[in-house]
């Protein structure tokens, strides 16, 4: 008698293609990039060529840090349908020398508790579950 | 390269037309330019048709199937907000390179409520980032944009919302605005919160519209008219390699380097120019670019908004149609509009808005993704 396929187990699925998931269940998800080897320039994700000297050569592969500094924000009061507000849409910026757009969570979404350079930290979280089953990955910061 | 003057040019009041199609919005604006240049199709040479909710739609044909099928070269041009800029830049290259005589510039959208999601930004393809990973939807782009601003300068959620005060104020002379309702400060800084630091009436509108010019050799002009105006210099750039891009846009590098090449090509400096009409798609947007355009030194933009420099009868008036902001913001059309409107004041024909001794005028766009144009238009 066949047996019959075992289903496949659950995964873990970033929700942009810069945000690894180690197989490693001992390590954290991470941001990662690629830095030019020609003029250091430092992209999120994979890159296939430099945008800033044009070269093709194969890039370094990038553990981004996971703590940044707040270098602006703006309060978003209205958005698409289901993304809950008021939220705080930040720009991060990296000691990489790359900066990500992303939500600053954990604080009063208000200007007056928001300095321009605090430091942050990244985590990550479960946003949603496809149709497949799998658990989407986002990342996130909050005040360090 | 030789000299191109506008010898026609004319827009549709912005607003909601949900009944028409949108090559009949753009086909009346075309019919109006005709007949300020005494026209008619069979004179045009060159169609070049902006339009972006339907760039992929054949836009411009579908005019000229409404006004004249001559069979004339119809370039169909889509270049995120700076669309109908871009269609008459590539107009101005058709005359200015000695390859046609006469084109025509038509810009038009049909916007509908929906408005423009803008970049979301890559994704697993799964659910979309937005709102969960930051924004890329215009109002936190250009709130990050002016808050930016703020951090460098120290500038103000109210010097901000002066600008809107201003625009809805000069939009009640402009019968072709889509809005023309005075407001006060606090009515502008108490309106609903959209991205802080703009609210509502900081942010343009959706609507529907359509403008369009008409360009000849400044030879030719004379035939057509007894006021051409030349077009001192029509730029177009895009932005160049910045740290942080691409999560948060530079809206300002790729400005100054349209603005600079559009001075030395016009011949004249920013203390020239008798009016500016600058891509206000938020209220924040419009301080960084009196910097950007170098209508004032670095950092000035907060003092100049506090001293009126920049409302019509000041040193340097800036959106006297009021702006993306109460004109409105038919993304395609803006780009035309902007133009026309200078044109109109060049020629003494703006009525009760009309900039005193009017002799060259600045029109900026900024399409995010990113595209810039500067038009410097004179007489």
């Amino acid at each position: 008698m066949a047996q019959a396929e075992a289903p496949s187990a659950p995964k873990q699925l970033p929700i942009v293609p810069f945000l690894r998931i180690p197989d490693d269940p001992k390590d954290k998800p991470y941001l990662f990039g690629s830095k030019c080897k020609q003029c250091g320039a430092t992209y999120l994700g994979s890159r296939m060529a430099c945008a800033r000297c044009f070269s093709t050569e194969p890039m370094e592969d990038v553990r981004l840090s996971e703590r940044g500094e707040l270098h602006v924000f703006s309060i978003v009061h209205q958005s698409a349908p289901g993304v809950p507000v008021p939220y705080v849409a930040a720009i991060v910026d990296l000691p990489e020398g790359v900066s990500v757009r992303c939500n600053i969570v954990d604080v009063e979404p208000d200007p007056k508790s928001l300095k321009f350079g605090m430091p942050v930290e990244m985590f990550t979280e479960k946003v949603h579950t496809d149709k497949e089953g799998n658990d989407i990955i986002a990342f996130k910061y909050r005040p360090a | 390269m030789r000299d191109v003057a506008i010898v026609g040019a004319s827009m549709i009041k912005f607003g909601r037309y949900p009944d028409k199609k949108v090559e009949e919005l753009g086909a009346q604006a075309c019919l109006l330019a005709l007949q300020d240049a005494g026209m008619t199709m069979k004179d045009i040479q060159l169609m070049a048709s902006g339009n972006l909710y339907q760039s992929n739609a054949t836009v411009g044909q579908r005019i000229l199937k409404e006004i004249g099928q001559t069979g004339i070269p119809v370039i169909n041009v889509a270049n995120a907000c700076a669309t109908g800029s871009t269609a008459f830049r590539e107009a101005y290259m058709s005359v200015a390179s000695g390859a046609y005589d006469v084109a025509i510039a038509v810009g038009s959208e049909q916007m509908g409520k929906m408005g423009l999601l803008g970049m979301g930004g890559g994704g697993s393809g799964r659910i979309s980032p937005e709102g969960i990973v930051g924004s890329g939807l215009m109002p936190a782009v250009f709130g990050q944009a002016g808050v930016e601003h703020m951090r460098k300068y120290g500038t103000t959620f109210e010097q901000f919302a002066k600008v809107a005060v201003k625009n809805h104020k000069h939009s009640m002379h402009n019968p072709y605005s889509q809005y023309q309702v005075e407001m006060s400060l606090e009515d502008v800084m108490n309106a609903r919160m959209v991205g802080w630091p703009n609210t509502l009436y900081m942010c343009c509108p959706t609507g529907d519209g359509a403008a369009a010019a008409i360009l000849t050799s400044m030879d030719k002009a004379k035939q057509y008219t007894t006021k051409p105006i030349k077009v001192g210099a029509s730029v177009l750039t895009s932005d160049p390699w910045n740290e942080r891009e691409p999560a948060m846009f530079d809206v300002n590098t790729l400005t100054r380097n349209a603005a600079k090449e559009a001075y030395e090509k016009a011949g004249i400096g920013p203390e020239d120019l008798s009016l500016v009409e600058l891509h206000d798609c938020f209220a924040t947007a419009e301080l960084l670019h009196y910097e950007n355009l170098g209508l004032c030194g670095e950092g000035e933009a907060g003092r100049m908004i506090d001293e009126g420099e920049t409302s019509i009868g000041g040193r340097i008036p800036v959106a006297a149609s009021g702006g993306l902001l109460s004109k409105g913001h038919p993304l395609g059309a803006t780009g035309v509009a902007n133009i026309v409107e200078i044109v109109w004041h060049l020629r003494g024909q703006a009525g009760a808005r009309q900039v005193e001794g009017a002799k060259a005028g600045l029109a900026h766009v900024i399409g995010l993704g990113s595209a810039c144009t500067i038009n410097i238009v004179q007489r």
